[in-house]
């Protein structure tokens, strides 16, 4: 069984703390921060695993390569502390069970991996995906698993997604494209923290289309707005990918707003905690972000995780803010409609 | 005796009556599982005076009628089972008044709910009312003859507690109306404060008279909606739940439903909450009270509010919701019917398990839908099974999963709705002997003859 390489050391002699200190949701000073994370470490009762919201953040703010959210999400699992009601719960696993109903395109040597988010069936179209597509797979056979961190379950994970990853093996592709930015965090940090080996090269789509715009420079015609950007949880897997955001809004001519939450002050689009918290949270987390957004004359929403997308398109639409994924954002650069439409 | 055809088109026209055994093989059957049995005359009627005419004529001559609206009640309640002359209602769909203020819409006995929603949507967009999930040719007289529910049923109970007069062609041809519109222009009341006379007619599938005109309550119509999906994993948690939203009368409509397939809906009991509104406000305020009114069944880890995609969104705000529609093909081969008892909310766990191990063990495609009646007074539990109709032991399988079920549901308290003749006769056998001399009377009084909708509600069960 593949089990979390953690090293206890690192915490031992931290000296920041960060994974908790800078936790948003839980008000921690470094002493305590880390006297709570050796309990954890050591399998006690630490009221971070009752309170922890699941935001993914810590995963990104400890900055000496340990996998203190994977941890968190061991411990509870271990102690049968449930996130999330046991109803959603059943609902997601079952809803990523491999089905043998998957999709593929024309599969070559690349190829995008739209995980298990059908958006990506209808956003990934025109010249930015001339390269590639139609070498793309789509469905549970070759979906992450990685939400199931939200609902502490890795065994879930363990158990799939060394299954996901031998399907892509059998399609004997190089490289994956990865068009959902969790997809990417599975693989190249995951995986690893699990000791699962990936036989292929995971590539950030954001990445792929700094890369290809870059290709169709010529063809930019600069958008001249002003954007707030929606950053997901999983990103905090994959921090190191984050600078493309910055990257590919200066390519297209947008300004990014400089908002507070943002990088690693980021908030939740708030759709999981309303699942696993109710009202209060989700509301107040939503709130917040949407009047920053507002307040730093956002015309744009730009999102990367289509969930997100769902979350909160109608909320920022009615706020006088266009929602939009960072793929039609780049479509309308280089002048091509966008796919999903802007409320 | 002259040709009953020929008769009948005197009065409607040779192009609206049929004896021919096309139209014969139609209206014999519906699509539920009742065998099928063919009427002898098929005619449309275009006026009340021509139903009066057909009446009388069938009055003379002892023939059977059958009243037919679209025919999707799904229990047999339109097949002839004696044969005669089906009055098929399509062609009498006038929208004949709307009073805006007093909020109630007058239409004729054929008028569909499609048509009426349509019609208030383009003409008075303020105005709605409680359409119920069936195909939009459902007729709204036919709906309330079997006392269906909609969209405001949890608010205003049964869509037949919404009538408000009513105009009925009595078996013996003569024409009565019910309500305040039988001593005022206006159609605003079908009962208090006179004697409810509405009661001798709403709930007799046709075998005391025949809906000509019918005035329904409308209903103020907010300008947003939006729905929230409550999920639990234990049935039995469901009353409370249901107990809880009602309670914040924030709710428009309430529906269960539980299905093994697709996956997403495996295992869990999906509480169906809509909401109106005619702000922002209006809507999120509502939705933070029914949040908050569940908070403990979060908090206890014992039911959520799962996220619900835009599309899907759509899907369960649609009127009529198509889901039941594509449900009912699921097996292919276009049959579906469910026993609807009416029950306690109380029941819904033990009727949620009874279902489940009805189809585990005739191996049926099931679901359990229900539809939450009056803020808690009660629900009507679908029984639902599809099966294929060129599948003969399938059928045989269904028909006997569905008996077990009203057999079941009668044991634990339920009233049937639109029973079958199966239910009814199960049901008149179990009533209080009073009420049952009771109905055996005023049917008497209406029809001696015994020509509306035979088999139904026939208190001498040998004559069913
Ligand atoms: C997929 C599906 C979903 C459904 N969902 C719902 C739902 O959400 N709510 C609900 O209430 N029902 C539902 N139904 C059941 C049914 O379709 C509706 O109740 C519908 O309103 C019945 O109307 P109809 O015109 O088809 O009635 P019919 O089946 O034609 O007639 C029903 C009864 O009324 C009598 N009748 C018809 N017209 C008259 C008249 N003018 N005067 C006197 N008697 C008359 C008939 O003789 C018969 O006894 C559903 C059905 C299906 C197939
Ligand atoms: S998890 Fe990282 S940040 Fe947290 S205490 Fe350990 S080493 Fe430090
Ligand atoms: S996942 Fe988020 S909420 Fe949980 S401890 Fe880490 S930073 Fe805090």
């Amino acid at each position: 069984m593949f089990t979390l390489k953690f090293d206890e050391n690192l915490c031992k002699t931290c000296p920041t703390c960060d994974c908790l200190v800078k936790c948003q949701y839980l008000d921690l000073e470094i002493d305590e921060a880390r006297k709570e994370m050796m309990k954890i470490i050591k399998g006690g009762d630490s009221f971070v695993l009752q309170d922890c919201v699941t935001c993914y953040g810590c995963e990104e703010y400890c900055k000496r390569g340990n996998h203190p959210f994977y941890l968190i999400t061991e411990r509870r699992e271990e102690k049968g502390i449930l996130t999330a009601p046991r109803a959603i719960t059943k609902q997601w696993i079952n809803i990523g069970e491999p089905r043998g109903k998957y999709k593929l395109g024309e599969i070559k040597e690349k190829i995008l991996s739209f995980g298990f988010m059908p958006e990506f069936l209808e956003l990934v179209q025109g010249r930015l995906f001339d390269d590639v597509m139609p070498s793309y797979v789509f469905g549970q056979e070759f979906f992450c698993n990685v939400v199931y961190i939200h609902f502490a379950n890795t065994s879930i994970i363990k158990e799939r997604l060394p299954l996901v990853i031998d399907n892509f093996r059998k399609l004997g592709v190089q490289e994956v494209v990865c068009l959902h930015d969790e997809c990417y965090g599975s693989f190249t940090s995951l995986a690893p923290a699990y000791g699962i080996e990936v036989p292929f090269k995971p590539i950030h789509y954001f990445e792929y289309l700094y890369n290809r715009l870059q290709e169709l420079g010529d063809e930019i015609r600069p958008l001249k707005s002003k954007v707030a950007y929606q950053r997901p949880c999983s990103s905090r897997l994959c921090p190191d990918t984050h600078h493309f955001v910055g990257d590919i809004m200066e390519l297209i001519g947008v300004d990014l707003v400089e908002r507070t939450y943002q990088g690693e002050n980021a908030l939740c689009c708030g759709s999981i905690f309303r699942m696993m918290y109710g009202y209060e949270l989700a509301n107040d987390v939503q709130k917040r972000n949407i009047d920053d957004m507002v307040g730093h004359g956002a015309e744009y929403c730009v999102f990367n995780c289509p969930a997100c997308l769902n979350a909160l398109a109608t909320k920022v639409a009615k706020r006088g803010i266009k929602p939009i994924h960072i793929i039609d954002l780049c479509r309308m650069a280089i002048g091509e409609k966008p796919e999903m439409e802007v409320v | 005796m002259k040709d009953v055809t020929l008769s009948l088109a005197e009065v409607v026209g040779e192009k609206y009556v049929s004896s021919q055994p096309e139209e014969a093989y139609f209206y014999a059957r519906d699509p539920g599982l009742m065998p099928a049995h063919k009427p002898d005359y098929v005619v449309l009627p275009k006026t009340v005076e021509e139903i009066q005419r057909i009446v009388r004529l069938a009055n003379k001559e002892k023939i059977p009628i059958v009243p037919m609206g679209a025919g999707m009640s799904l229990s047999g309640l339109v097949i002839p089972l004696k044969g005669g002359i089906v009055i098929d209602m399509k062609r009498m769909n006038k929208i004949i008044e709307v009073n805006e203020k007093a909020r109630y819409v007058i239409v004729e006995g054929g008028t569909s709910h499609g048509l009426l929603k349509a019609y208030l949507e383009k003409r008075y967009p303020r105005l709605r009312h409680s359409i119920p999930d069936s195909p939009a040719t459902a007729t709204i007289a036919a709906n309330v003859m079997i006392h269906g529910q909609g969209r405001l049923s949890q608010q205003y109970g049964f869509n037949s507690d919404m009538v408000a007069g009513l105009e009925i062609v009595l078996p013996s041809g003569d024409i009565c109306k019910i309500g305040s519109c039988s001593l005022s222009p206006e159609w605003f009341s079908k009962g208090a404060p006179l004697p409810d006379l509405s009661g001798l007619f709403l709930g007799w599938f046709g075998a005391t008279g025949i809906i000509s005109k019918v005035a329904l309550k409308l209903y103020p119509k907010k300008r947003m909606r939006d729905v929230e999906i409550f999920v639990t994993d234990r049935e039995d948690l469901v009353p409370d739940i249901i107990y809880e939203l009602t309670h914040t009368e924030m709710v428009e409509d309430i529906n269960i439903f539980a299905q093994p397939l697709p996956m997403i809906f495996k295992d869990n009991h999906h509480i169906v909450i809509c909401v109106t509104g005619d702000t922002d406000e209006e809507l999120e305020f509502k939705k933070k009270m029914i949040f908050d009114a569940l908070d403990r069944f979060i908090k206890s880890k014992d039911g959520g509010f799962m996220s619900v995609a835009p599309a899907m969104k759509e899907t369960f705000l649609e009127m009529p919701q198509k889901s039941a529609s594509t449900f009912a093909d699921v097996t292919k081969g276009g049959g579906f019917e469910y026993s609807g008892p009416i029950i306690v909310v109380e029941r819904y766990p033990e009727c949620a398990r009874k279902l489940e191990e009805l189809a585990t063990r005739y191996a049926l495609k099931y679901n359990v839908t229900a539809r939450v009646i009056g803020r808690g007074h009660s629900m009507m539990f679908a029984f639902s099974f599809t099966f294929n109709r060129a599948d003969r032991d399938m059928m045989d399988r269904t028909k006997e999963a569905l008996h077990e079920a009203s057999e079941y549901a009668l044991a634990s308290g339920g009233v049937f709705w639109k029973p079958t003749i199966d239910e009814q006769r199960m049901a008149i056998e179990r009533m209080d002997p009073n009420t049952r001399n009771l109905i055996k009377m005023i049917k008497k009084d209406l029809d001696p003859n015994g020509i509306m909708n035979p088999g139904n509600w026939e208190v001498n069960v040998d004559e069913i």
